[in-house]
């Protein structure tokens, strides 16, 4: 027994060390392709290329004085930034990175944590983020901070649903609540060449999934709870330091988790077509598909960068008629017609 | 079993014990040195009118309403998703009966008009 928490910590302590180096990467690149896109430069001074600048801010905000204005809720403007951060650091737990790896004689399997309702839980953990936003917009007693929180919390629920059955269509394709078993349904072959992954067997259900994502991940186009010009940066106005720091923290992780499980449920996951014939140790096809599914996720966090660039922001009744007047019928419409197609076939 | 748990109880108390430390820390290292402007609710720059604590919109309350409706249709939707390939044609005329039910509160709710916003 102590060997399961001892290993669940180590894991734990990597996990959050990937994390947190991933993040300073994604918030340089995200810097400079936005410079890029602008005609700017973007943070070049800091560390090779301004790699370091996020960690240098980092650095800044913790010696920053923390405010809490007088009139907010001090007990649940703290606890705000908590839970958003904890919410965003537990989602992963549940995405395998890899198949398995032969280490020290054994088999391990590449997930932090195994449980057969992989999925149940990312959906349960991904929706106790809005509490986070929600409870900073209120506690802050100001009226951007409260706007910014309700407009984040309908929003969040709004797309939750087509994200929970956007979900169900890939269920049925797989049969099997565990994401490791989802991605090893991803490795055969369609008409013996084309990789079995989701997105050609479930493609309206990847689209329904990665609008979803991005509004649940509060990122434009989406990004009406902390709108700039309207609610001066919504539900965290009123926060300053390293409390800040931790909403953008969580931002960032969520953008990665966001990405991981889109790879894992309809990009295949690890899976590198035709990479079991390039006659690989096991060891070796192991390191090849975890890094497999690293470029996998850098791709669309990528993409997830670029159309933050890209797009301009929606109206809030745009918004709101997206989810429930398109994405919903389009996603109970897929169920339907999947079911129709499995069965005929 | 539960034994399979375990990583997921350390992963969530270590996200936990990750914000406390960091929060802790920052009004460890930082300054303090407050003043009525600093401590005041921010209103770009104008003395604050009133409070937040007042009524808003009803239609972020029927969204929440409509969320719970439809949000419950989706976790029943997930069992039958599991075994659709054991409950086979059964399956899918019972839960499209069910689905169209819900499509049919849908189009009522739309009518009626509670997905308006403007």
């Amino acid at each position: 027994m102590d060997n399961v928490y001892l290993v669940s910590v180590v894991k734990f302590v990597m996990y959050v060390a990937i994390v947190l180096i991933s993040v300073i990467l994604i918030g340089w690149l995200e810097r400079r392709i936005s410079a890029f896109m602008q005609n700017r430069t973007g943070p070049n001074r800091v560390g090779p290329f301004g790699l370091l600048q996020i960690l240098i801010d980092v650095v800044k905000l913790l010696l920053k004085e923390d405010i809490v204005p007088k009139s907010a809720n001090k007990r649940i403007h703290d606890l705000a930034p908590i839970i958003s951060i904890a919410v965003a650091l537990s989602t992963f737990a549940v995405v395998p990175f890899g198949n398995t790896i032969e280490m020290f004689g054994s088999e391990v399997k590449l997930m932090i944590a195994d449980v057969n309702v992989g999925i149940l839980y990312m959906l349960s953990i991904t929706s106790l983020g809005v509490y986070g936003l929600t409870l900073a917009g209120w506690a802050s007693n100001n009226k951007y901070s409260l706007l910014g929180g309700l407009r984040s919390s309908a929003q969040m629920i709004s797309y939750e649903l087509s994200m929970g059955l956007s979900i169900i269509g890939v269920l049925m394709v797989s049969g099997t609540l565990r994401l490791d078993q989802i991605v090893l349904h991803q490795t055969s072959y369609l008409g013996g060449w084309l990789p079995a992954w989701n997105i050609f067997l479930q493609p309206v259900a990847f689209i329904t999934f990665a609008v979803a994502a991005f509004a649940e991940t509060n990122r434009l186009p989406f990004d009406l709870p902390e709108a700039e010009p309207e609610l001066v940066a919504g539900y965290h106005t009123e926060y300053t330091g390293l409390k800040f720091g931790l909403f953008m923290l969580a931002e960032y992780s969520n953008v990665i988790t966001a990405s991981a499980v889109i790879v894992t449920l309809f990009l295949g996951g690890w899976h590198l077509p035709y990479a079991e014939y390039l006659g690989l140790s096991p060891f070796g096809l192991s390191i090849l598909q975890i890094l497999t599914f690293c470029v996998k996720v850098a791709l669309v966090i990528l993409f997830f960068i670029v159309v933050r660039w890209t797009i301009p922001r929606f109206r809030y009744d745009q918004l709101m008629n997206l989810g429930w007047k398109v994405m919903l019928p389009v996603a109970i419409a897929n169920v339907l017609v999947t079911g129709l197609v499995l069965l005929v076939i | 079993m539960l034994e399979t748990y375990i990583p997921i109880f350390v992963v969530i108390a270590g996200g936990i014990v990750f914000g406390i430390v960091m929060v802790k820390l920052n009004e460890w290292l930082g300054p303090r040195r407050p003043t009525d402007e600093k401590l005041s609710t921010y209103e770009s720059g104008m003395e604050p009118v009133r409070t937040a604590r007042e009524r808003f919109s009803v239609k972020f309350y029927m969204v929440a309403v409509l969320f719970i409706l439809f949000d419950i249709e989706v976790v029943f939707l997930y069992p039958w998703a599991v075994a659709f390939k054991e409950l086979g044609v059964a399956g899918y005329i019972t839960m499209t009966v069910f689905i169209v039910i819900l499509l049919i509160g849908l189009f009522y709710v739309w009518r009626k008009g509670a997905l308006e916003w403007d």
